[in-house]
């Protein structure tokens, strides 16, 4: 049994029937535990008070914002490589919920930004890096929407996908060269585990957990979406020509 | 044959409707603006002058890639022309080139005397100059890519527009960064490098990438 | 020199619009395409040009269609579009499709009766003058096999019997021409190949019409 097998549209609806209710699940169990485990019974950050509590929304968002134009850059390799529709569907089915991680991060950021730096939005690299980045999921869904064949639009917008990630990290590294920022560093790395501190570490860990699954939630309810849309012209096509 | 199509391309920018010089009168009209903006003080005109040359440019260069490629789709020219002995690939090649020498390289030329008018200090004006020739066969050859993505789509423009500006974010940044360097007397060596590195790297996988999406289009 | 199509299935817009469309055609073949609106003639030529994604096979002197940047140096096409620049004169346009293409042009201009129109801009062109410029590229081509589509659409009974000439001269030095037309061109030894519409129940490989219950 290859993996490929889910690249069928029918093996994949059967499939992901079945796997939804236990991620929905999962997401309902991680998000619950870890946000009140993280907003609720944790200690009080020394400098910034309870505001800094909203690093259990905002690191998980921010880290789910990037790496859904990840998953939509593979997806749509796959698609070009292998041609599997589900696969480019799921591409497109992640492009709305990555825009939204990508906006609500940058809203949470400038709520958490407003009392601790003074101002909600400053042209720091990795701000201005997330608002290039919800240009990019524009971009990307302006291109679907703008072409009516299924199959032609999914080749143009993973051929757009494959060079915005290139000039994504581009712009990266580049804004990086225009302006060094205010930002602090990553506040959590698998392998150094002192920026935070054990306390706030495992809360988080569930609440990252917790929005990962409800990414993956959401893009196969999306894509079950997408891939009955697909069906639905499928077989109005095939009803208009017989009428 | 190179030299016959490129020859093509440029008589047919030059004759009526083909809009060479609307780029160049759009980067007289945007700098015009400018003061009217942000007011005639000869001292903030020189702080961003170096900034508001690079995104004029940009957005002038930005005005005529719809037509790189749209004309050619629409009448037939571009099946014609993927079955010739010239590889596709250095077709959108020579097409980019004639872009910029219908688009970028008057801007290049112009661009000293606007700054002129924008009181950029001095010692700027050549980095000016050599960022603006360095750097804007990438805003063309990235265009190329734009254009391919966007030649079936009725209108466009706007879409197009919406696609290739983020792609333009590090040639903007590494463009400006070498006029405002050399107006502060700074210097520029890093910034320029990497803002031919940008090209480069641009000349070398544009081509590619707009005819495989030129490809897909004629499908 | 041969053309050999095997099971050629074409799809366009999530319909298939080509079924196991086989023939063959021998140097010196002219092979007339038939059948009615949406048959799926233009797909066909088309599909030939290299242009499409297609299932099946085709070989073209004993190269395969997959090879597609080798198999297009061998085809001149003639399509609905002219591929003329109206900005430019008659004589610019064909002279840049022989720089391209590296044929000449008299013959084709003496062929085509563009000589009397040479200098003349190509949009006061009427659509028949478009058409027998459009056509005359290919001569200037010199390729092996020629795909023409209604190739006498808005020409007179003149310039038909001409193109009807131009195609059997083609095909009698050695070359190969498949064009679909409505209108006898009243060539003799033809092929004829018939196309019907594809129903809309065929089976198809779309997986979002097939397997689901």
């Amino acid at each position: 049994m290859s993996l490929w097998e889910f690249a069928n549209p029918v093996k994949f609806i059967r499939l992901s029937g079945r796997l939804l209710p236990w991620v929905s699940g999962l997401t309902v169990i991680c998000l619950a535990v870890g946000l009140i485990w993280g907003l609720f019974f944790t200690p009080e950050e020394a400098r910034q008070g309870h505001i800094a509590k909203i690093i259990y929304i905002h690191v998980p968002l921010a880290m789910m914002a990037i790496n859904a134009w990840g998953m939509m850059f593979v997806t749509s390799l796959i698609w070009l490589i292998r041609r599997h529709h589900v696969s480019v569907l799921a591409a497109k089915a992640a492009a709305p919920i990555g825009a939204t991680f990508t906006l609500l991060a940058i809203i949470t950021g400038a709520i958490w930004g407003a009392p601790t730096w003074g101002t909600p939005w400053v042209w720091d690299p990795r701000l201005t890096s997330f608002a290039v980045l919800l240009v990019f999921y524009f971009g990307y869904m302006a291109l679907w929407a703008a072409i009516e064949d299924p199959d032609k639009a999914a080749d143009l917008t993973s051929v757009l996908a494959m060079v915005g990630t290139v000039f994504a990290f581009l712009s990266r590294y580049a804004v990086n060269f225009w302006n060094q920022g205010l930002h602090q560093g990553a506040s959590l790395s698998l392998d150094k585990e002192e920026n935070v501190a054990d306390v706030f570490y495992i809360p988080l860990l569930l609440s990252i957990a917790g929005f990962v699954l409800l990414f993956l939630a959401l893009v196969l309810l999306r894509t079950q979406t997408e891939v009955r849309a697909r069906r639905l012209r499928a077989l109005m096509l095939r009803e208009g020509a017989n009428a | 044959m190179t030299r016959a199509v490129l020859m093509r391309e440029l008589r047919l920018a030059l004759r009526s409707g083909g809009g060479a010089g609307l780029g160049l009168v759009f980067f007289l009209i945007v700098i015009l603006l400018i003061p009217f903006g942000v007011g005639p003080d000869e001292t903030l005109l020189a702080l961003i002058a170096p900034g508001t040359l690079w995104i004029a440019a940009l957005l002038a260069c930005l005005l005529s890639l719809d037509r790189i490629f749209q004309a050619d789709y629409e009448d037939g020219t571009l099946d014609i022309l993927t079955l010739s002995p010239m590889p596709l690939e250095g077709l959108v090649a020579i097409k980019g080139l004639a872009h910029w020498l219908t688009t970028g390289l008057p801007l290049v030329i112009a661009a000293p005397v606007l700054g002129l008018t924008l009181s950029l200090p001095a010692p700027a004006y050549g980095w000016l100059i050599a960022s603006l020739l360095v750097g804007t066969p990438a805003l063309s050859f990235l265009g190329t890519i734009g254009a391919a993505l966007t030649v079936g789509v009725r209108r466009g423009g706007l879409l197009l527009s919406l696609l290739v500006l983020p792609l333009y974010i590090p040639t903007l940044i590494f463009g400006a960064s070498v006029v405002t360097s050399a107006a502060e007397g700074q210097s520029v060596t890093t910034a320029f490098q990497l803002l031919g590195g940008i090209t480069l790297f641009t000349l070398a996988l544009a081509p590619f990438t707009a005819a495989a999406t030129l490809r897909m289009q004629m499908r | 020199m041969s053309l050999t199509v095997n099971n050629l299935s074409c799809e366009r817009g999530g319909r298939l619009i080509l079924r196991d469309v086989s023939f063959s055609l021998q140097a010196g073949e002219i092979m007339v395409l038939r059948g009615p609106n949406g048959a799926g003639k233009s797909t066909l030529i088309r599909a030939l040009c290299g242009f499409l994604r297609c299932d099946g096979e085709a070989t073209l002197n004993a190269m395969p269609l997959r090879d597609r940047d080798a198999w297009q140096d061998q085809i001149a096409y003639a399509g609905h579009l002219d591929a003329i620049k109206p900005q430019l004169t008659v004589g610019e346009n064909l002279s840049f499709w022989s720089a391209l293409y590296g044929g000449s042009v008299d013959h084709a201009a003496e062929v085509f009766r563009l000589t009397e129109i040479w200098d003349r801009p190509a949009n006061v062109c009427s659509a028949g003058q478009k058409r027998r410029l459009g056509l005359a590229r290919l001569l200037v081509a010199e390729r092996p096999l020629w795909l023409l589509d209604e190739p006498t659409v808005s020409l007179d009974a003149d310039m038909t019997a001409t193109v009807a000439g131009v195609i059997r001269d083609h095909a009698a030095a050695g070359g190969m021409v498949l064009a679909a037309t409505h209108i006898d061109l009243g060539l003799t030894d033809t092929k004829q190949l018939d196309l019907l519409p594809v129903s809309a129940d065929t089976p198809t490989n779309d997986p979002f019409l097939e397997g689901w219950t």
